[in-house]
């Protein structure tokens, strides 16, 4: 498909969802709720403007970050099973903000976002450097494994000496993943970090291509592949971390975006990168939907959600995919 | 005449493995060169060090006159092009647009062009539009070797191109490297066929644990005592109508 009608269809899809996620909610508007959310400080405009807009704003932004980066993962990889937590980065940030809710920052504005932020800097710093030591794909994707476990594994200790079971609560609550009650502050603070790494994934993209056909073809292709390569892993760990920052922890997305579209983006992992975006946000806002709309005690988590409608939906992608995985 | 690329005394380990124990190689423009030697001999190796992939311990690698080393992505790139062994590709692109990976230096247009050409020149202008990992081993090995041709490096390097082809397509890979020859190109290429590697190189370079032992025309490298002592094979170059052919067996332990 042509790479502008594909872009054009997704956003319209994107653009009607979060349309929904605007209309939709605990509290039904009618003709007369709408026109009084049009106006300045009345209770129904603070309900679509205040409560719902950042939320499905945030859902969208996390959704096309964690789409983003699962393309350049699954492009750099050259791995149809890579997605934004391979590397450990969503683990690393993870484990920042039980560290950051444990030591009691959450009662500071962006104290937890901050810290989840820096953890999978840092973590991909390291991944950074470990990529431009290692070429093969399959040594990156062992460390990742390796930072993942040890970052999961801190997580655990965390919740191992938590004194208090409300911090514990409040870790876990968070480790699920939500965009419930975010501020338009949150999203201002998270926008710069997936701005950059959004960059950095467009600079990377030409690289990707060449990569398909090993590394050692694309070495001698001409282009600065190390700088690539590097562009490719800061890219992907900044989006990531800000899209934990934002939501927590959420997985499939970033798995199941670039499966989606890679058919029809004619299986070239450069022009893969903007559906994947456009998919991921629309998964996403569509995920926090359904979360909000189906009627249960506890409204669901979107982690949840994203994982209990993502895995059959993958497992139905993969059945399709299969075919054109392997050589 | 500033070789092409030039590799003497070369050392260098793979992990624990001497990979290379003093190897020498030099390819001139105009002339296609064969490298041949039994498995593990380190060809791939040379061949890698050579384009600066694998770093040496001692010796030195040129590629038009300069130290390998010191050369950037893009000036390595202007003088050499290479194809890899191994066949594995990752995504399922369009033939076409693999081929075209070639021709990564040149605007959209001009590379598509490069890249249908090659296809043709390799018998796959017909499978232009259809996704590499849908095609056989051999028609991809096929259209990898298209984006060989789409480089347009005076030297160029290919590991094994005809690994996996049947004879016909053997013959005209080998053919197609004498063309770029004529067309004043520098050709290396590794071989496992001598009867292929004695019908289409100019000069032949053997190699064995890591080292040269021959370097010359077919009929100067491939002698018996060579054949004997590298291939532990009992045989020699025959002339036929059609070429020369090695008649040998296993030599006797």
């Amino acid at each position: 498909m042509n790479a502008l009608r594909l872009n054009g269809l997704l956003a319209a899809g994107l653009v009607l969802l979060a349309l929904l996620g605007l209309a939709l909610g605990e509290v039904a508007l009618g003709a007369d709720g709408w026109r009084l959310a049009l106006q300045p400080d009345t209770p129904q405009a603070q309900i679509v403007w205040e409560i719902r807009a950042p939320r499905v704003a945030a859902a969208a932004a996390v959704g096309a970050a964690l789409g983003l980066a699962g393309a350049v993962m699954q492009g750099l990889l050259r791995n149809p099973l890579a997605d934004p937590g391979v590397l450990g980065v969503s683990a690393g940030a993870g484990l920042g903000a039980a560290l950051a809710i444990s030591a009691g920052l959450a009662a500071a504005p962006g104290g937890v976002e901050a810290a989840a932020l820096a953890a999978a800097l840092l973590a991909g710093g390291v991944l950074t450097a470990l990529a431009a030591r290692f070429r093969e794909p399959e040594t990156l994707i062992l460390f990742g494994v390796a930072l993942s476990a040890f970052a999961g594994a801190l997580t655990s200790l965390v919740f191992n000496l938590s004194p208090s079971p409300i911090a514990t609560t409040e870790i876990l609550g968070w480790l699920l993943g939500s965009v419930a009650n975010r501020d338009w502050g949150d999203l201002a603070r998270a926008a710069l970090p997936m701005a950059a790494g959004a960059g950095l994934c467009a600079y990377a993209a030409r690289g990707l291509v060449m990569l398909t056909l090993g590394e050692e073809t694309a070495a001698l292709s001409g282009l600065p592949m190390a700088r690539l390569r590097a562009a490719a892993v800061a890219g992907a760990a900044l989006l990531t971390g800000a899209a934990v920052a934002v939501a927590g922890v959420i997985g499939f997305v970033g798995l199941a975006a670039p499966h989606l579209v890679r058919a029809a983006a004619g299986a070239d992992p450069a022009r893969t990168l903007a559906p994947s975006a456009l998919a991921g946000a629309a998964l996403l806002v569509a995920a926090d939907l359904a979360g909000r709309l189906i009627p249960t005690d506890q409204e669901l988590k979107l982690g949840v959600v994203t994982a209990l409608f993502g895995a059959p939906l993958f497992a139905m992608i993969a059945w399709r995919a299969a075919r054109s995985w392997r050589g | 005449m500033t070789p092409a690329l030039e590799i003497s005394g070369a050392r260098a380990r793979l992990g624990r493995v001497e990979a290379l124990t003093g190897a020498s190689l030099c390819v001139r423009s105009g002339e296609v060169v064969g490298l041949v030697g039994p498995n593990g001999a380190g060809k791939s190796t040379l061949l890698r060090a050579a384009l600066g992939l694998v770093r040496l311990q001692a010796g030195a690698a040129r590629l038009g006159g300069r130290d390998v080393a010191g050369l950037s992505d893009l000036q390595r790139a202007a003088l050499a092009g290479y194809l890899p062994q191994g066949r594995r590709v990752g995504w399922n692109l369009p033939a076409w647009r693999s081929a075209a990976l070639g021709a990564a230096n040149r605007p959209p247009g001009p590379a598509r062009e490069a890249a249908m050409q090659a296809l043709a020149r390799v018998g796959m202008a017909d499978a232009a539009g259809r996704g590499v990992l849908d095609l056989s081993g051999g028609e991809r090995a096929r259209v990898l070797f298209a984006r060989l041709l789409a480089t347009t490096a005076p030297l160029l390097a290919a590991d094994e191109p005809a690994a996996g082809l049947d004879p016909d397509s053997q013959f005209l890979a080998l053919e197609l490297l004498r063309e770029e020859a004529r067309a004043r190109r520098a050709v290396i290429v590794t071989l496992h066929d001598l009867t292929l590697a004695a019908r289409a190189c100019d000069r032949i370079v053997v190699i064995a644990r890591g080292a040269t032992i021959a370097d010359g025309t077919p009929r100067e490298a491939l002698t018996p005592a060579v054949l004997a002592q590298v291939f532990g094979l009992d045989g020699e170059l025959i002339d036929t109508a059609a070429g020369p052919v090695l008649a040998a067996r296993r030599a006797p332990a």
